[in-house]
This record gives C-alpha cells, sequence and structure tokens, in this order.
C-alpha cells in the first residue's frame, strides 16, 4: 500500500510501486484528466503538478512521489469554481481534439506559479515539451498570456 | 414566394411564421443531404413529452467542434436555445448511417439534413397547433420552444414526427439569424478543460479489464513462438488470447497488461521478411510500380514545344500520428458485441467487425465516443477490432484495448507518398497554355469497410487479405484530388496513374491528395508566374473565373500587405490557394518566412489566410479549423515524413518523428473569412492544408532564391539545397 | 622575491611586445570568392564547430553572445559575421590568419585562449584561406559584442601574453610519416581544428593544457569530457567503426550517447563528409591503443551483465525498476532513439557523477525539428534523496566501480543552475 498525496486528499493505493504515476492517477482514482500520449516522456499530454513543478506523470513511478504533493487538473477547478487557467482556455476557446489540453494547463500552471509575467517568448519555450496535433498552439498561447494578465 | 417578415424584439426569441416562407431544398425528387439516406423526420429530431429536443447526427465529433455547429443549426431552425438541444452522434443503434465522418462533408451532409429536418419539425408542430388553435399556422407566434404558449412537448404525440422529409423546406431567414453565424462557445470544451471523462480512453465500465495486443514487428512478421512460461508469473495476468499470429495479453490493472506485453515482446520470436522498398529508391520505385492510368480531364489538346517548363514533385509517406494512440472497449455478451470507438465510420466498422467474427450485423453495435484527434483514417479501427476479438475471448467483460505510441506510429496507415509531374508554358499574353499534369499515388482509402483492411484481421489463423484498393472517382478523388486546377488555361490535361501495389499501409490522411496537388499545382504556379515576370497573385486572378475564388484571392493577399511587402534579408513571401476538391471550400494564404541559411531552420513568421465555406454556422469553429490546418500544415510541410528500412517501420515515436513545437510557430496566423448566408454549407475542415504548404514553398523560393520541390523542407534538405 | 620579480618582467616584456593592428579593410565581395573554397570552409568550420561557441541559443548564426562558463568567469562568443561595425566585416584575411595562427584580434589585442587558437595555429595556410572565404561569406548580422565577466585579475587582458608565453606552442600540424594517411587526417583534423584535448585534457590553475596528460580526461561546461587514450574508462573498448558511428549519428548502442556539450559537435560532424570523420574515428582508435588484458575482462564481464535482466535490491534498483527501466532495459523496442544499456555506457565508468546527473535529471532533446534521441529529465520528478540513491545504485550495479564522491557537489551545482 502506497499513500500518495492528490489534489490535498490522501490516496491509499494498491498497486506496483513501479507502476507510473499516470496508470495510478486514471485507473485506480477515476482522475481522468492526465492523459496517455505516449509513455515515453515525449508529448507531455501526461503532465501534472509535484510540489507545483511540472512533471511527466507516464516515467514518474509512484514510488518516488512520497509526501509530495500532486496536483491534477481536476485540482485545478471544476465547473462550479473554475481554475484561472481553465477559465483562460474556454474563453479563448483553446482546443480542437483537446486531448493535449490538460497538459497544456498544467505544464503553463507551472510556469505562471514560477513566474507570474512571462513573455511570449518565455512562454513558447517554456510549453515546447508539449506537443499538438491539431494546431491548437496559437490559442493556447493566446490562453495562457490571457491567464497570466488576471490578478 | 413570399418573404417571411422575422420581428426581432429585443431579447426574446420571436419568430412570425408563414407557411409560404421561402422553400429551399435540394434538386427535384432528392433529398437535401443526408436526408437523402434517412428520410424518417424522427431519425434525425425527437420531441420528448417534457419538451426536451434530442437531435441524433450519423456523424461524429473529432475536434472539429460539429457537435456546436449542428446544435447550432438544430436550434436555429427549432426555435429554441441551444442548451435545450441533446446531440446524439454516431451510434449504430440509434442514430441515421451516415458512413464516415470524413471529406470536410459533416456540415454539406448533416448539416444541411439537420436544417432541413429541423425546419420541417418546426412545419409539423406548428400544424398541430394550427390544428388545436383553429388558427391559422401564419399567425402563430413561435417563440423558444413554445407555439401560442404550448410547449412543443405537449403538441407533439405518439408518430407525429415519423414522417417523411420533404424536398423542401420552409428555411428561417439567412439575414435575420439567431443562433446560426454567431461564434456560440464550443460544447465539449469544458469538460475537456475540467478533466472529465469524455474520451473514449476515460470509459471504465464495472469488471472491466485491460487488454495490450504483441504487435508483430514489421508488416511481413509472423510468430514462430512465444514462450508462455515466461509469461505465467507476470502480476495480474488474467488471460492469454492466441489466434495464429494475433496475441493479447488481458491484466486487471492496466499497467500489468503493459508489464505483461513487455515481458511477451522479450519471449517472442518473429520470422521477418524485408517487404519494403529502398527507402533511397522510393520515388523511383513508386514510378515504376504498375498502375491504372487515367485521363481524369481533358481540355483542348494540350501540346509540347518550345518554352515548355517542367517540374517534379515529391511528397513522403506521412502519418496522422495522432496525439492520443487510438483505443477502444468491448463487451461481448449475450452472443452480442458492443464496441465503443473513436472510428469516423461507425457503420463500415460494425461491417467489418462482424464480417471478421462471422456475427450477423444486427449483433453488433459500434458506439462513438471522442478520441484525440484523427486526421482521418488512423489505428482507431484496428483498435476497435481488438478490443472485439479480445471481448468474445472473455464474454461478460468489458475489455479496454489502449495502442502504445510505438505501435501508432509503425501501424497507422499512412498519407501514400506520392510523385507528380507538371509541364506548360506561358503564351506571349503571360497566359499558361497547354498545361499538363500527372500524378502518381496509391489508394488514398482502405477503411473497413471489408474485414480485410483491418490489420489485427490479418494476422489471424484464418486471415482476412485486404481486397484490391479501388480510386476514389472524380470529381471528389483520392490520390488525384484537386489534380485538376480552378484555373482556366487554355488546352490542359491531367492523368492520375493509380498505383496499386502498397509496399506501406496507407489510407486516407486529411486532405488526402490535395495536400501534395495543391503544394505542386500552386509551386508550379509561382515557377510560371517567374516565368511571365508576374505578380503570383496577380497571375492567379488572370486565370481564375470564379467569382469566389477572386474575392479569398484578394482578401488574403489585402490582409496579409501583399503590394506594399517589403523584402528583408533571410525573409520571402508566398501565395497559394485552392477550392478544396473543387466543391467545397475556398482557402487562399498568403505568408512569410525567415531562412537561416546555416541550420537550415525555416520559420513561418507570418501566415494570413481567406476563407470562403459558405453558409457559416459557427465562425470561431471555422477559424479554428483554418488556424489548426495551417499549422499542422506547417508541420506536414517543413518536418514530417514516416523513415523506414528495408523491413520495418523506423519512426516509431516523437523523437524519431519530429513534428512543430511552441518555438517554431509562426509569430501571428491571421483568418479572415467571407460569410455567405443562404449559401451551402461548404466543408472546410481540409481546406488549409494545400495551400499553406504551396504558400510556404513559394515563400522559402523568394527568401532563397532556391526552389524545393520535395517535401518535407527540413533543415537536412534545405541544407542541401541552400549550399553554404 | 625572484620569481615575482622574473615574473614582473615577463609581464612588462609580454606587454611592451604587443602586436600591432592590421588595418580595417572593406569587406571583400561574396562573389569575389571561388565557390568550392566557400564549400571547403564550410566543412572546416562544421568540424571546428565554430558555429557552437559564436551563436547564441536561438540567435542568429555566428552573430555571438553564447555564454561560456570558464573557471575565470563567464565569457561570451563574439560577431565573426561579416558586418563591419559589429562583426568582422573589417577583417582581411591577414588578420584573419593572424587570430587563428596567434590569438590576436585585427586591433592587436590579446584573444583570450577559450578561442582555441592553440590548436587553430595548426592548421594549413590553405585551410585558413578556405575558413576565410566561408566566414566572411556568412550572412552579416549587426549585433554587439557582450563584455566578458571574468574576475580579476583575468580580466587584464594583456596578461594573456604571460600565459601565451609560457604555455603557447606555435607551429604547423607535423605528419608522422610512421602512420597511415587516414591517421595522419585524423590527427590533424582532431588536433588543429576539432580541438577535441580542449575537453578532453586536464588543465592547470591558469587553464592550460597539461601537456603530459594530453587525452587523460577533461571538463567543459560542467561536463566530463573522458579519457580517450588509454586509459579510456568506457566498459567497452571502442573500435575505429564504432568511433565514426558515435562521431557521425551521435550514437553507438555499446558505448554511448552524445550528450551535452557533444551534442553540437556530432550535429556538425554528420554534415562533413565521411571520410574525414572516418580519419578522426582511426586516429582516435590509436590513440587509445590496444585493449589491455584487464580492460578485455572488464568488457566481457560488461556485455554479460547487459544481457542479464537481474535487478538489484533496495530503494535505488526500485526507483530504477520504476522510472529508467521501461526504456533501459531489453525487450519491446522503447522507441526509435534506443535506450541504451546502462552496463555498456560509458557515464557510469568515469570519475565523476556529474554527466550521469546532468543526463538524468536534463534529460537529452533532439535539434529542433530533426529526428534524434529524446529522453525525458527527471529534475521535477526526483528529490535529491532520490537522485542520490539512484546515482549510487547505476554506479554500483552498472558502473561496478567504487561510489562517486562528488555526487552532492554536481547535484548542488545543477540545481542552482551552474555549470
Amino acid at each position: 500500500m502506497i499513500n500518495l498525496n492528490v489534489n490535498g486528499k490522501t490516496q491509499q493505493i494498491d498497486a506496483d510501486p513501479a507502476t507510473p504515476l499516470l496508470y495510478v492517477l486514471r485507473d485506480h482514482l477515476q482522475l481522468d484528466g492526465a492523459k496517455f500520449g505516449c509513455g515515453l516522456g515525449q508529448c507531455g499530454a501526461c503532465t501534472v503538478l509535484v510540489e507545483g513543478r511540472a512533471v511527466l506523470s507516464c516515467v514518474t513511478p509512484i514510488s518516488t512521489l512520497g509526501e509530495r504533493r500532486v496536483t491534477t487538473l481536476e485540482g485545478l477547478g471544476t465547473p462550479d469554481k473554475p481554475g484561472r487557467m481553465q477559465r483562460a482556455f474556454i474563453a479563448e476557446q483553446a482546443a480542437q481534439c483537446g486531448y493535449c489540453i490538460p497538459g497544456m494547463i498544467m505544464q503553463a500552471q507551472a510556469l505562471l506559479e514560477a513566474n507570474p509575467r512571462p513573455s511570449p517568448a518565455e512562454i513558447r519555450k517554456h510549453m515546447s515539451p508539449n506537443l499538438c496535433r491539431c494546431g491548437t498552439h496559437m490559442r493556447i498561447l493566446r490562453a495562457v498570456e490571457r491567464a497570466a494578465r488576471e490578478p | 414566394m413570399n418573404r417571411r417578415a422575422f420581428i426581432a424584439r429585443g431579447g426574446a426569441l420571436i419568430v412570425s411564421f408563414s407557411l409560404f416562407a421561402r422553400l429551399a431544398g435540394a434538386q427535384a425528387g432528392k433529398l437535401p443531404g443526408s436526408l437523402n439516406n434517412e428520410p424518417m423526420l424522427d431519425a434525425w429530431i425527437r420531441v420528448g413529452a417534457d419538451s426536451r429536443i434530442t437531435v441524433f447526427t450519423g456523424k461524429a465529433e473529432l475536434g472539429q467542434g460539429i457537435k456546436t455547429a449542428l446544435i447550432q443549426v438544430a436550434a436555429e431552425e427549432l426555435v429554441v436555445e441551444p442548451g435545450a438541444i441533446e446531440l446524439v452522434t454516431a451510434d449504430t443503434a440509434r442514430t441515421p448511417d451516415e458512413q464516415y465522418t470524413a471529406g470536410s462533408q459533416s456540415m454539406q451532409e448533416s448539416g444541411t439534413a439537420i436544417l432541413h429536418a429541423a425546419a420541417q419539425v418546426r412545419a409539423v408542430l406548428a400544424d398541430l397547433a394550427a390544428k388545436r388553435l383553429g388558427i391559422p399556422a401564419e399567425r402563430l407566434t413561435i417563440r423558444d420552444g413554445a407555439i401560442n404558449g404550448i410547449r412543443y412537448g405537449e403538441l407533439v404525440a405518439g408518430q407525429a414526427l415519423h414522417v417523411r422529409a420533404q424536398p423542401k423546406s420552409p428555411l428561417s431567414d439567412p439575414t435575420a439569424r439567431r443562433v446560426m453565424g454567431k461564434p456560440l462557445p464550443r460544447v465539449d470544451i469544458p469538460a475537456k478543460v475540467f478533466g472529465q471523462a469524455i474520451y473514449v480512453q476515460d470509459l471504465r465500465l464495472p469488471g472491466m479489464v485491460h487488454a495490450r495486443v504483441l504487435r508483430p514487428p514489421s508488416y511481413g512478421a509472423r510468430l514462430r513462438a512465444l514462450d508462455a512460461g515466461a509469461l505465467a508469473k507476470m502480476p495480474g495476468l488474467l488471460k492469454v488470447v492466441r489466434d495464429g499470429s494475433f496475441v493479447a495479453l488481458v491484466a486487471e490493472r492496466e499497467f500489468q497488461a503493459v508489464a505483461a506485453v513487455r515481458a511477451a515482446a522479450k519471449a517472442a520470436q518473429w520470422d521477418e521478411r524485408a517487404t519494403l522498398p529502398d527507402p533511397q529508391q522510393l520515388y523511383e520505385t513508386i514510378r515504376r510500380l504498375p498502375s491504372q492510368d487515367t485521363v481524369i480531364h481533358e481540355a483542348g489538346k494540350a501540346g509540347a514545344g518550345a518554352g515548355m517548363i517542367e517540374a517534379e514533385y515529391r511528397r513522403p509517406y506521412q502519418m496522422h500520428a495522432s496525439i492520443g494512440p487510438s483505443c477502444a472497449v468491448g463487451l461481448y455478451r449475450d452472443d452480442a458485441l458492443t464496441v465503443w470507438t473513436h472510428s469516423q465510420g461507425v457503420y463500415p466498422l460494425r461491417g467489418a467487425i462482424a464480417e471478421m467474427l462471422a456475427m450477423p450485423k444486427e449483433r453488433v453495435r459500434c458506439i462513438h465516443m471522442e478520441g484525440s484527434g484523427c486526421y482521418g483514417h488512423n489505428a482507431a479501427d484496428d483498435a476497435a477490432a481488438d478490443a472485439a476479438l479480445v471481448a468474445r475471448a472473455l464474454p461478460g467483460r468489458p475489455v479496454r484495448v489502449q495502442w502504445m505510441r510505438e505501435e501508432e506510429h509503425a501501424w497507422e496507415p499512412y498519407g501514400p507518398a506520392m510523385l507528380s509531374k507538371a509541364r506548360a508554358r506561358v503564351d506571349a499574353s503571360g497566359k499558361v497554355e497547354d498545361f499538363q499534369y500527372e500524378v502518381w499515388s496509391n489508394t488514398h482509402s482502405t477503411r473497413p469497410g471489408p474485414a480485410g483492411y483491418l490489420a489485427p484481421a490479418w494476422h489471424l489463423e484464418k486471415p482476412f487479405a485486404p481486397p484490391p484498393p479501388r480510386p476514389i472517382p472524380q470529381p471528389t478523388g483520392g490520390g488525384d484530388r484537386n489534380a485538376i486546377p480552378l484555373y482556366r488555361f487554355a488546352n490542359s490535361r491531367v492523368v492520375h496513374h493509380f498505383v496499386t501495389e502498397m509496399p506501406l499501409r496507407v489510407s486516407a490522411l486529411r486532405a488526402l491528395g490535395a495536400y501534395m496537388n495543391i503544394f505542386s499545382i500552386e509551386s508550379f504556379m509561382d515557377e510560371l508566374a517567374s516565368a511571365a515576370r508576374a505578380d503570383p497573385v496577380e497571375f492567379r486572378l488572370r486565370h481564375l473565373e470564379d467569382a469566389r475564388a477572386q474575392a479569398v484571392v484578394r482578401a488574403a493577399a489585402e490582409r496579409f500587405g501583399w503590394a506594399a511587402y517589403r523584402k528583408q534579408p533571410g525573409r520571402g513571401r508566398g501565395f497559394g490557394f485552392a477550392r478544396y476538391k473543387n466543391l467545397a471550400a475556398y482557402t487562399a494564404v498568403a505568408c512569410e518566412v525567415e531562412v537561416d541559411r546555416d541550420s537550415g531552420r525555416v520559420r513561418v513568421t507570418r501566415a494570413v489566410a481567406a476563407n470562403d465555406s459558405g453558409d457559416i454556422v459557427n465562425p470561431d469553429g471555422i477559424a479554428n479549423q483554418i488556424e489548426g490546418g495551417i499549422v499542422q500544415s506547417i508541420s506536414w510541410t517543413l518536418h514530417e515524413a514516416v523513415s523506414f528500412d528495408r523491413a520495418r517501420i523506423t519512426s516509431v515515436d516523437w523523437s524519431g518523428y519530429p513534428i512543430l513545437r511552441f518555438p517554431d510557430l509562426p509569430d501571428s496566423v491571421e483568418v479572415q473569412l467571407i460569410n455567405r448566408p443562404g449559401q451551402p454549407f461548404l466543408g472546410t475542415g481540409e481546406a488549409a492544408q494545400g495551400p499553406t504548404a504551396a504558400a510556404l514553398a513559394n515563400a522559402f523560393a523568394d527568401a532563397s532564391g532556391v526552389r524545393i520541390r520535395e517535401l518535407p523542407l527540413n533543415p537536412a534538405r534545405v541544407r542541401q539545397a541552400l549550399g553554404f | 622575491m625572484r620569481p615575482l620579480v622574473a615574473l614582473g618582467i615577463v609581464a612588462a616584456c609580454a606587454a611592451c611586445a604587443a602586436p600591432d593592428p592590421v588595418p580595417p579593410s572593406a569587406a571583400p565581395a561574396r562573389a569575389s570568392f571561388d565557390r568550392a573554397l566557400i564549400a571547403k570552409g564550410a566543412q572546416l568550420a562544421a568540424i571546428g564547430n565554430c558555429q557552437v561557441c559564436h551563436t547564441a541559443a536561438g540567435g542568429k548564426s555566428f552573430a555571438g553572445g553564447r555564454p561560456l562558463e570558464t573557471p575565470f568567469g563567464t565569457m561570451y562568443g563574439t560577431n565573426i559575421t561579416p558586418d563591419p561595425d559589429t562583426g568582422i566585416g573589417g577583417w582581411s584575411e591577414e588578420a584573419f590568419s593572424r587570430a587563428l595562427r596567434e590569438g590576436v584580434d585585427r586591433e592587436g589585442r590579446h584573444l583570450y585562449p577559450v578561442f582555441p587558437y592553440e590548436y587553430y595555429t595548426r592548421l594549413t595556410d590553405e585551410d585558413i584561406k578556405a575558413l576565410y572565404a566561408y566566414i566572411a561569406t556568412r550572412e552579416p548580422v549587426r549585433a554587439q559584442n557582450r563584455p566578458h565577466e571574468l574576475r580579476p585579475p583575468y580580466n587584464v587582458r594583456a596578461l594573456v601574453g604571460v600565459w601565451k608565453t609560457l604555455y603557447f606552442e606555435r607551429g604547423a600540424f607535423q605528419p608522422d610519416r610512421a602512420r597511415s594517411a587516414p591517421w595522419n587526417r585524423g590527427a590533424y583534423l582532431v588536433g588543429a581544428l576539432g580541438h577535441c584535448s580542449a575537453c578532453h585534457t586536464p588543465r592547470n590553475f591558469l587553464g592550460a593544457e597539461k601537456k603530459s596528460e594530453r587525452f587523460s580526461g577533461g571538463e567543459a561546461e560542467g561536463w566530463h569530457g573522458p579519457a580517450l587514450n588509454a586509459l579510456s574508462p568506457s566498459p567497452l573498448p571502442w573500435y575505429a567503426e564504432q568511433l565514426f558511428k558515435y562521431l557521425r549519428t551521435g550514437l553507438d548502442d555499446l558505448h554511448a550517447i552524445a550528450a551535452g556539450p557533444m551534442e553540437p559537435v556530432v550535429r556538425n560532424l554528420a554534415r562533413v563528409p565521411e571520410d574525414e570523420v572516418r580519419a578522426m574515428a582511426v586516429y582516435l582508435e590509436a590513440l587509445a591503443g590496444q585493449p589491455s588484458e584487464e580492460r578485455r575482462k572488464k568488457a566481457e564481464a560488461a556485455l554479460a551483465l547487459a544481457k542479464t535482466a537481474q535487478r538489484g535490491e533496495g530503494r535505488g534498483a526500485e526507483l530504477y525498476a520504476g522510472a529508467c527501466g521501461a526504456c533501459h532495459d531489453q525487450g519491446r523496442a522503447a522507441s526509435s532513439g534506443g535506450a541504451l544499456h546502462l552496463a555498456l555506457g560509458t557515464v557510469m565508468t568515469i570519475p565523476t557523477s556529474s554527466n550521469l546527473l546532468r543526463i538524468t535529471l536534463e534529460g537529452i532533446a533532439p535539434p529542433e525539428g530533426e529526428p534524434g534521441r529524446a529522453m525525458p529529465g527527471f529534475a521535477s520528478a526526483l528529490t535529491d534523496g532520490q537522485v542520490r540513491d539512484l546515482m549510487a545504485y547505476i554506479r554500483e550495479h552498472f558502473g561496478r566501480a567504487p561510489a562517486w564522491n562528488d555526487v552532492d557537489d554536481e547535484l548542488k551545482k545543477i540545481r542552482e543552475g551552474r555549470k
């Protein structure tokens, strides 16, 4: 049994300690925000925050987490109380298929927590590990800029 | 015909309805759009006793915003708020059969059907109200789902909507719209942004188990031996399903299935064959393979002679490479099978799976759930076939099959490698004549359909062989899509060489042959314009007779600032135009690139597009598709090519198949929309890819003075072309 | 007192003997250069890696601005585009040649030896001519040079004259008649142009190569350059074909993946004629010499370890299984890049943990838009304690060598973003 702190709650997980966090989030905890994109740490669709830093959950075994706080997309906000980044993505209609978007939101969230007023070039550089196949990039950038402008 | 008068009273949804309204419809005898295949109104629209409206479409949400657009269409004609409508998408048990969500046909087929069906449902309801109230229908007030205060649900009873559609419908006034033409926010985005379980990858059913398929390492591989003993100790392993070379590992938990298939890969021995062509000789191979040659267009007699300009263009295999690898869930129970899938065509898929399992079609149900963007025929149908095969081996338990990244990259059907050749001359007045164009291509469709097009079926003990491919006929075309230019040339001839042998697995990738043909023809137009010493935009206008085509060309050029453009060192501009399939949306793209000679890096700095998609239902939806199409095309054009050796596909992950990333994006992408209310809907989803590729290649030539005719314009090719 | 006086006299002499400026000249017309010469210059510049130090990340080629961390402070690559005001557009071929041969700029000032003229001095006249043709025909870019940030007294440029007196050996490359033509070509390319020993040789407190220990291992920007001579730490000896493959593609499955400062080197070598890289491989193979009996035994043991799936015990082993094993164990090909088996990798056996730490924390990314090898970075995923456990496990289980004693220091450097 491994205890994980996910979105502020302690969860008891019965799984092999080598299991990557992504599978635990989705299969054990039904937190479907983080997505399986490659399992190789190459696309960013599985991005979550660990102590506020962006982490690729598909290559992070749960044995490494300890008490560190894991934040997923669901932890940023809900339809009733949306988070700043989520509001911005909806306002900019920054999605086509939407599959990469949770990873994008988490990656952007990590940026704004570390650097509240990033330049457009800094945003592009920071987001570069995250892939989007539909070509929604311009709207994603606008959404991040919009969220950054919010006080 | 009387024009219906609409009175919009500030904020209220009030419509005065006249029976003698504008009646619009399809050609004599035919019903509009997909109504022609499914004419019963209640197959499309149901009104519950609680007045809740359910609209059914055979199309699927692929991330292109079709759900929202169709809801807008229905809400407009039914005079309700969009929120009052529930839209049910592609489900073989519930919705009309609209074949595939493909070819940018959704608005033309389903949108048109729903537009007319909704208008006719409104007319039926109005009739019912008129009878009940004893008031002539044209004096009724329809407001927000009620007629003279009587809610729709109270009017409709029994089989009231079980009527055949009429060829003509009382459509609302396109100049006074409430919902259509407005940028209604996408109905599916909030769930995506809050992480709600809406993708097929998110589906969890009670008792569900996880499976992974031991995919062969190459097309020609056959399983020689699998040491099952090595798998016996894998934790959580429930079953090893084996049928010939088809092997699936089933486990309780997903990671257990992943671990099991990795163990199986170590324990398996394969016999492999070298079935792939020499990658260094790809285009010569294509040219020499046997082909069915068809003259698809001939005007006058295109000749030869002095002053002919000639050019050949090349395009490699390219991937869909969907960001979310394919997935499906299958449940076999009581001799019936249900498959949840992100296939673009649930009805044809149902037929293929039924054939593969030797089951009656009626006992198979395929339900569409969203996957990630597919951009055509990717591995979705194969994942569905996997799930069906494994589910049958575990009756009563839902089985989830998730493809891994390497499988998706290696096994999905690619956009075919193509070769083209263009010849023409410019006459003394600067107009093109003797235009000859040839294109060599495999088929662009191996969609199931037949079970033989499901990859898992190839590996069964009793395998299904893919049937011989057939070309998609003109005017739509496959490899020859947009091979016939929209321009008016004196004397022209276009030949399609349909190459039947497919050394790599191929099928429909967004825009099909149009991407390559527009890249080729529009690059060639610039080469001709150069020979005529003409401005590329003016040269195109010279040969266009279609007023809507001229309008998008002018709009894009103007918004880009084409006439006043000043070239800076290392930068250049380019233009591309096409009408998708010569039938669908018109798109013109102007862009500027910058070229770094030493690294070979090319970056689009600015892209400006103008688009005419007919009657716009959701302007933001169209803008989103065009912007996305431009960025996607930049990625294809600058980076993408499948790599392989004589036996295997070698680009099996993102590091081996690089795509565009954030730092390489343009500084800006602008889309100018031209709206044509009341005109037919024109498909937009694939309209930007071809013109963008051409604009990019033309801009590169302008910036560097060198023309590259082989895709992609990746750094290695650019460095080689530019030298030092 | 005497050594100090002597030093003072030397310094004074060195300062007095400051070279004359070469008058500025008009940039020669592009068309005046022979195309074949420019092409040759391009290849030589690739082997010499000029573009790497003289281009900022994301910046225009050769326009300068790239920081270079040295033990003496941060230096910034200069603008060597032919811009007349901010670049070297006013440099004649004579000035250019003097810079490469003597380490002196057009105005007569000493150049810091971070610019590797102690190697370029061995170039032939023809090669310098070709390099000039190439450099003089690049795209001019207007970009002011950023001043170096050197600690005193290293910021006193004139003292470089002293350094040169003590350490700089001028002179052309001398071929060895007893060796083959490819060996000599390789020796020239490695010694005069590639300046490989700059990063693969230990240096003294003034930053000069310890000549008696040439190729015994060095350091560059926080990374260790392994020994390339008989002291080579690779589990398996390198044969010329493998060296060629590594230098050409950045990956040899039995040895290493190019990381850190080697990444741009192999990218450049991918662009030059194969024969040149083969020659370098021939030279480097000979440099390591025939493997000793002990080395051969170690190699067999490493190969055997690579074949087993045997796992160790403890926290480090658990971390490895979950975070690394998916790609680095055999079975189900992890990616088209291919993940190196750690029993065979050189970074496991070098004297310092710095390379393995950097690769683990920062990952490896292929160049933008080009296919290559990719590995995710684990900087945010792992705590420092976990990193230590993992390094210790990998060193012991795969490197089969005594524990590193610099993990804490190197980890601190990396976390602080230092080199």
